[in-house]
């Protein structure tokens, strides 16, 4: 047995005040490497070894705090940041309502971490190969005896002594306790290369099932198999035959109110325009006008753009005529067209048009201002200053 | 039956070896099954079949099988979910509470009363599933970063309980493996067949009775049993809050929570005292479940039934004292109305009949005990229909005012519930030693050292 290397010594004991006062001498005589072995906790045990209190707490403090602050966090940024939505008329940060989920995050995440934290890093399991599973002596102990062990690699050790210890303590059984010889592994053993063959064809295999097979299997149709007309297809219900239906004549589509003077020279009664030219709709206007009216009427409406020479040239809007129209006037053009211009109906909304007239205004304002009206503008008021 | 109060009774009668212990528990799982069990076995497997039909029907036509309408959308799915839920919670108190508070006669009856917790959420679980009519959609409960970039409502009662349900049953199921560890070890220890040697080997992780791991172990017991205690309260707090948060006369209600909570420690020691009056029978465990853990089990129920009944008060007092009068309506309506005779059986099941329990020779009798602890059962199943249709069926507008007739499918799930809960607690009983050996010892007379310490 010269081979095989001692792992340490272990003695049973028939009380659990023997075993308090056994631990405590070996305490005493200075081993550290040692162990007591009782199958409940003895009260009393952790003052004969000397044991801090566990420090275990900790782990469940930083865990328990990091899981509320997690959560709420994330609540905060899901509700708040990422997608925020009023639900209920709470606030986007509705503390109250998040209590309950924090709570339970930071005790699902305390709870785990520290029994993951205690059997991993404070017990090191799983251990199954560790030597004193199934001996004698594990069976003892987990059953009515309580046993202490000194490991042979403790400084002190010296395997007379303790066996003399051991006897002074009235320790029974005493036994020595040997490293299990372990089979050198070799990785190229048949069976283990059969093995990895195997379960890699089972993993790619399930792999390959799951994500092109399962995931695709629809669990019931019949939501999509309900009777329904497609709009394309044949209608047997209708004297026409269409799936489709018209809308009833005169139906207004939401948005769009048709106008009214479509077609004519002018329109018949003068319109005014519906917005007030707010530094808003100027802007809507500036963009709706640098996107649709400039590209022929240039971009302060001189008619010089780009596609001067390939079309009938574009009037400039700062001409008399235009200057003198009415805002309707306007308005009348960019819906009917005019000459070659085509309607911009489809292109502008209603809103559109309308700020697009304000801005056209404000650039009439800007090309053709009297000197009174550019000394008003450049005097020294509250608003001009600010900028 | 002269019993002397004034004195802390011994945790086990007579006094038995450590190793008699083991070998009393850990009889059911060295043994095969006999007769009786297979026979128990059938019985629960049969239920269960019943719902697994009335399920796979479910499924297969919609929630249109079950008895509900308009306006009684939530009725047998709900309260059952809250029935189970409820049934849950005396083990977590068992095992958490009474630890925290050092009763000692609690190592008895606590690992079973945490599997029951388990098997009961197991069971609860079910029903908020089924009940969305499409149950494969369940994952959308969970918040996932997904392609519409859309987070579930948490602000939502109902998101609540996803969260508190499924933390529930995981802590539980953590908290109650992490008991057996230590027994495992000793199983592993004890057993002779190879196969289970395994089995045992890799449940205890190699488990070796150390004190320098019991150390930890202690007080990582002590952290679970502190968090368990909260997480207890705030899971049925939360089950309550899902009609208490609702604007329904009859349900937005702020004695909801705690209501809830006495009412799920009721059902679940009324259940636990059901299912160990068998349990200590067949499995011979009456030195170790003694007639005093359930004399005092029965004190709980006859508080908590005692606190449920002032709270039936307490909810008419409010009613009438409110001047709200739908709340007034809703309330004799539940007295009177349509549904009188699902009021009547639970105000009697779960107010009148606990009263017993002030004598002692109800307490310990045990033929008369298990009548009132399946009424109690009975009670609570009511209390939660009760409160969930009666709310219901008369809406704001009399022009929707309905009646619901459960289905047979409704009876189907619910019997089938009770089929899946008791195949478990019968699976367990054999395969998982029923009474937390490594406790029990810890507390046997002459398990811990005398007070002067040893001969020294």
């Amino acid at each position: 047995m010269s081979e095989r290397k001692l792992y340490g010594l272990t003695a049973l004991f028939q009380t659990p005040d023997e075993i308090v006062h056994a631990a405590k001498k070996v305490q005493d005589s200075g081993y550290k490497k040692y162990d007591v072995h009782t199958p409940y906790p003895v009260h009393g045990m952790d003052a004969a070894m000397k044991l801090k209190p566990s420090n275990l707490g900790y782990v469940t403090l930083i865990f328990g705090l990091s899981g509320a602050a997690f959560a709420l966090l994330f609540m905060y940024w899901a509700m708040s940041k990422d997608y925020p939505m009023i639900i209920g008329g709470k606030p986007f940060f509705a503390l109250p309502a998040f209590i309950p989920i924090t709570f339970e995050i930071t005790v699902l995440l305390a709870t785990l971490a520290t029994v993951i934290g205690m059997l991993t890093f404070y017990f090191k399991f799983p251990n199954n190969s560790q030597p004193l599973h199934d001996t004698p002596y594990m069976k003892a102990v987990s059953s009515d005896k309580y046993g202490i062990c000194i490991e042979a690699d403790d400084e002190l050790f010296d395997l007379e002594k303790v066996k003399h210890l051991f006897k002074e303590l009235n320790g029974q059984n005493v036994s020595d306790i040997y490293f299990p010889v372990t089979e050198p592994f070799k990785i190229f053993e048949p069976k283990f290369l059969i093995l990895l063959a195997v379960v890699g064809m089972l993993t790619s295999g399930a792999t390959y099932v799951t994500l092109n097979k399962l995931l695709y299997i629809t669990p019931f149709t019949w939501l999509m198999d309900q009777d329904k007309v497609a709009a394309q297809s044949r209608s047997v219900f209708y004297a026409d035959g269409f799936g489709m239906r018209k809308p009833v004549d005169g139906t207004v589509a939401r948005g769009f109110i048709p106008y009214e003077y479509k077609g004519l020279a002018a329109p018949v009664v003068p319109l005014s325009n519906p917005l007030l030219p707010t530094a808003q709709i100027l802007q809507l206007g500036r963009k709706r006008f640098l996107t649709f009216c400039s590209p022929c009427h240039g971009n302060f409406g001189d008619g010089d753009s780009r596609l001067r020479g390939q079309f009938p040239n574009p009037p400039s809007l700062h001409s008399e005529k235009v200057r003198g129209w009415q805002d309707g006037n306007i308005y009348h053009v960019i819906v009917n067209g005019q000459n070659v211009m085509p309607s911009y109906s489809s292109q502008l909304s209603r809103d559109d048009r309308w700020a697009v007239i304000h801005y056209i205004r404000a650039l009439q304002k800007a090309k053709n201002a009297s000197p009174s009206e550019i000394l008003e503008a450049k005097k020294e008021t509250p608003s001009n200053a600010a900028k | 039956m002269n019993i002397d109060y004034s004195q802390e009774m011994p945790v086990i009668e007579s006094r038995i070896s450590l190793a008699e212990i083991d070998r009393l528990i850990s009889r059911p799982l060295d043994e095969k099954p006999d007769k009786k069990f297979l026979i128990a076995l059938s019985i629960t497997l049969t239920l269960l079949l019943v719902g697994v039909i009335s399920i796979s029907y479910l499924f297969l036509y919609g929630t249109g099988v079950w008895g509900l309408n308009q306006p009684v959308g939530w009725a047998f799915d709900i309260t059952n979910f809250v029935f189970w839920v409820g049934i849950g919670h005396a083990g977590t108190l068992i095992s958490a509470v009474l630890y925290l508070l050092r009763q000692k006669w609690r190592t008895g009856i606590a690992r079973f009363a945490e599997a029951m917790t388990i098997f009961a959420v197991m069971c609860a679980g079910i029903f908020p599933i089924i009940h969305t009519g499409r149950p494969w959609l369940a994952g959308y409960l969970t918040p996932y970063p997904n392609q519409h970039g859309l987070w579930v409502n948490f602000t939502s009662p109902l998101v609540w309980d996803v969260f508190a349900v499924s933390t529930y049953f995981t802590v539980s199921l953590v908290f109650w493996y992490v008991g057996l560890i230590p027994d495992f070890g000793l199983l592993r220890d004890r057993t002779a067949s190879k196969l289970k040697k395994t089995i045992y080997s890799i449940f205890s992780l190699g488990w070796r009775n150390s004190h320098r791991n019991w150390n930890h172990y202690e007080k990582a017991y002590m952290l679970l049993a502190g968090f368990a205690t909260p997480l207890v309260l705030s899971v049925h707090t939360i089950v309550s809050f899902d009609f208490a948060v609702s604007i329904i006369p009859g349900w937005h209600s702020t004695i909801f929570p705690p209501y809830f909570v006495a009412g799920a420690i009721f059902s679940g020691f009324a259940m636990v005292v059901t299912v160990l009056i068998f349990v200590r029978k067949v499995f011979d465990l009456q030195h170790i479940i003694t007639l005093n853990h359930l004399d005092k089990m029965n004190k709980i129920i006859l508080v908590t039934g005692s606190m449920v009944g002032y709270a039936y008060a307490m909810e008419f007092f409010i009613a009438w004292y409110s001047g709200n009068p739908f709340e007034q309506f809703i309330f004799i309506n539940r007295a009177f109305g349509p549904y009188a005779w699902a009021y009547w059986i639970m105000v009697s099941c779960n107010v009148f009949i606990p009263q017993l329990f002030w004598f002692k020779k109800v307490r310990r009798t045990i033929p008369v005990m298990l009548i009132i602890v399946i009424l109690v059962n009975v009670g609570m199943w009511f209390e939660r229909f009760v409160i969930t249709v009666t709310s219901l069926h008369r809406d704001f507008l009399p022009s929707s005012w309905g009646y619901f007739v459960p289905s047979v499918f409704d009876l189907g799930t619910l019997i089938g519930s009770f089929g899946l809960f008791f195949t478990l607690v019968l699976l367990f009983t054999k395969t998982l030693p029923v009474v937390a050996i490594s406790e029990i010892k810890a507390v046997a007379e002459g398990a811990q050292p005398s007070h002067n310490g040893g001969k020294h």
